[in-house]
């Protein structure tokens, strides 16, 4: 049976973390993101009960890993590439709600949103898939020469943007992610590895899923730096992070940062965790819930107390309201789409059955 | 002014890489053994020395990683060429080249197309070991997102893939590695028209419809038939997908007879697709069925049966007789 959370810390981290003093005013917004991503998760499972989306993957109790290390990577410099399990990423980035949230709908693939100017790849699907994107997009910065550093600026983010890859533990056992993680380090690349190890890959532990003792321990045999983390602990994370940043973006190579979660309730709102999992089990094993954990911290220093903690929760609920009225708002896309973007240079064969469909379809 | 010289296929191909890295510094060459080695086949040779490491590099020797880094770098503002060192070794590579570059530019709304082009030595002839000769063309072709060309010749082959490397889509250059060495003159100056096929030579009584190695056999084959009085127009299709049906069926519209040649297996391989759109163009002309003559079902053999497998001239000749001598029912 799988251990708690917590005692599965078993590599030590290589990367040394320093500690990082958050002013109040930081805290109290991390603690905002923390309690409007674990709202607007959980009401996303509702929307599906609700028939406004015909599916989500939830995820709770990975709030703060989520927040935690997006916080800390530069948004004019840096690139993200997400799974399909990222809300809380593309919260704390700035990523547009309701163009988030069309994948689920069933909009568009990938989403709505603009990839590019939002710096946060498309949605991906295929687990491990965007893990050697993330690869590719860093060595360009390499490729692309040191950034401008002739001006008196001061330049606290590092010669490069850095790449960042957010991953599962069941995703660690694709080929690709291993190719990605020697790929990396022969070429030095600016990129960071984020492993949520949730303990689950749908119904698989993460003991029947990752030999070698870790995925960190897999990657310091790439001979790259490695940090594992209580990825219950938001402050831990973003430490860890910027860590990672700083050291991907002087040059020095990648970083795997294994962030230690758990998986609380279903791999997806089709799943059904009571065949693999006991509720009894999921609270021994989970450790303390990152939003309570973060709130008790936050009252104890003084840094927040209950009219901002009920204020939090507010502003998340009308953060909710509109992301669900945008949601359900969303019409279905245009058919013309579904021929628009297969190439940059359509074929005419391609305007050619674009057009046919036209022809034959009622719906123009 | 025209510039003809007369190189193989395999230099046209160097020339060409060369032309696209002066041309664009973005191009980039990545790939196993791409560097100092210049390529198994040497089609990147001097390439490393002329433009540096950084344009021009090794990878570790993981199909998967030299794509899915090329999707990177593409997001990154590149044009990768990367080079696959034998076709066969695409497999491992497949993920990368069916979900993520066939995929990007749709799924991202056309704010990340993937002008990556994917060179591979392709197909039979070598007699090279399992695995160093594949047809994945009909796979290939499949893909929503992709588009495949072949050269037939050095002159195809140069411009051809300067196109490609120019091009903002994912291009699958499949390269007919028993090609590589064969001398003909090359126009650099003057690309002519590279859309669609190309009709190899004219001829008036049936239609020879092929791609890559199999232009030159049917060249041969048309030189033969040509003793016996039989005119055979060869029609090199080069693009792959897409599939320029106009083309192909101006000329079967002439002839009234079709043979289409490739040496992929039979089965849902590109002679059914193109066979079926002769046959949507050209019904009421046609003489007789659509004939096929390809390798078959089994996988690509060793050196040995090679010979056995590849359509050779006597089947292709073979295949023109069953559409010349084909009777209706009741006429
Ligand atoms: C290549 C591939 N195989 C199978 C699946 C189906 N699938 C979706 S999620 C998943 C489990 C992934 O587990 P993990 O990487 O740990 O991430 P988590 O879902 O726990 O966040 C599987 C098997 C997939 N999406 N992609």
């Amino acid at each position: 049976m799988t251990q708690a959370r917590n005692e599965r810390l078993s590599t030590a981290s290589t990367l040394e973390v320093p500690a990082l003093a958050l002013s109040s005013e930081q805290q109290r917004e991390l603690y905002q993101l923390l309690e409007t991503v674990r709202h607007l998760d959980l009401s996303a499972i509702a929307w599906q009960r609700q028939g406004i989306i015909p599916g989500y993957a939830p995820e709770r109790g990975q709030e703060a890993a989520q927040v935690g290390s997006a916080y800390a990577m530069n948004r004019e410099l840096d690139f993200i590439f997400p799974t399909y399990r990222e809300l809380g990423v593309a919260r704390a980035w700035g990523v547009d709600m309701v163009a988030y949230m069309s994948t689920h709908k069933a909009s568009w693939h990938g989403g709505l949103y603009d990839p590019v100017a939002s710096r946060f790849a498309p949605i991906q699907a295929v687990v491990g898939g965007s893990v050697l994107h993330a690869v590719g997009w860093a060595h360009g910065q390499t490729l692309n020469g040191p950034l401008n550093t002739s001006t008196d600026e001061p330049q606290p983010s590092g010669k490069y943007g850095v790449a960042i890859s957010y991953f599962g533990d069941g995703a660690s056992s694709q080929g690709d992610v291993h190719e990605a993680m020697n790929f990396a380090s022969v070429f030095k690349a600016p990129v960071i590895f984020f492993v949520q190890n949730n303990g689950w890959a749908i119904s698989v532990p993460t003991d029947r899923q990752v030999a070698g003792g870790s995925v960190a321990a897999r990657a310091a045999g790439y001979g790259m730096p490695t940090i594992q983390v209580d990825g219950n602990d938001i402050e831990a994370v973003y430490a860890a992070t910027s860590a990672a940043r700083t050291h991907a973006a002087s040059g020095q190579g990648p970083v795997l940062i294994e962030a230690m979660t758990y998986r609380r309730g279903p791999h997806s709102t089709s799943d059904d965790p009571g065949r693999y999992r006991s509720l009894d089990e999921e609270r021994s094993e989970a450790g303390q819930d990152p939003v309570d954990r973060y709130a008790e911290k936050l009252q104890a220093a003084g840094v927040v107390d209950q009219t901002f903690l009920a204020n939090a929760l507010s502003n998340a609920q009308d953060e909710e309201e509109q992301v669900r009225a945008g949601v359900i708002a969303l019409g279905s896309r245009p058919g013309q789409e579904m021929f628009d973007f297969v190439y940059a240079e359509p074929t005419a064969e391609l305007k050619a059955q674009a057009a046919s469909w036209r022809e034959e379809s009622e719906h123009v | 002014m025209s510039e003809i010289t007369t190189i193989s296929m395999q230099k046209a191909l160097n020339l060409a890489l060369a032309d696209s890295l002066r041309a664009d510094p973005k191009v980039l060459i990545l790939g196993e053994d791409v560097g100092t080695l210049g390529g198994v086949f040497r089609i990147t040779d001097g390439l490393q020395a002329e433009f540096g490491s950084q344009r021009v590099f090794d990878t570790p020797l993981a199909e998967s990683g030299i794509l899915g880094m090329s999707v990177g770098l593409a997001l990154a503002g590149y044009h990768p060429i990367p080079e696959v060192q034998f076709d066969g070794f695409a497999y491992p590579a497949v993920n990368q080249i069916i979900s993520q570059i066939g995929r990007m530019n749709y799924r991202s709304r056309g704010t990340m197309p993937m002008p990556i082009t994917l060179r591979m030595p392709s197909f039979g002839g070598l007699r090279a070991p399992e695995m160093h000769t594949e047809s994945l063309e009909a796979m290939l072709a499949h893909v929503p997102g992709l588009k495949v060309v072949s050269p037939a010749d050095p002159q195809q082959a140069y411009h051809l893939l300067k196109l490609a490397a120019s091009m903002p889509d994912p291009v699958m250059f499949l390269e007919p590695k028993p090609r590589y060495w064969q001398k003909a003159e090359v126009d650099v100056t003057n690309p002519g028209n590279l859309q669609g096929a190309r009709i190899a030579r004219e001829g008036k009584h049936v239609s020879l419809i092929a791609y890559g190695a199999m232009v030159a056999r049917c060249l041969q084959v048309a030189e033969l038939a040509a003793e016996d009085g039989i005119e055979v127009e060869v029609v090199d299709l080069r693009w792959l997908k897409p599939i320029d049906t106009a083309t192909v069926a101006a000329s079967v519209a002439k002839t009234r007879r079709a043979v289409v040649v490739h040496e992929a297996p039979l089965t849902a391989g590109l002679g059914g697709e193109i066979a079926s759109r002769i046959t949507e163009a050209c019904f009421d002309t046609l003489k007789a069925p659509v004939e096929r003559v390809t390798g078959f079902d089994v996988p690509y053999p060793s050196g040995d049966l090679e010979d056995e497998y590849v359509p050779n001239v006597d089947r292709i000749l073979f295949g023109i007789q069953r559409v010349l001598t084909y009777k209706r029912l009741g006429a």
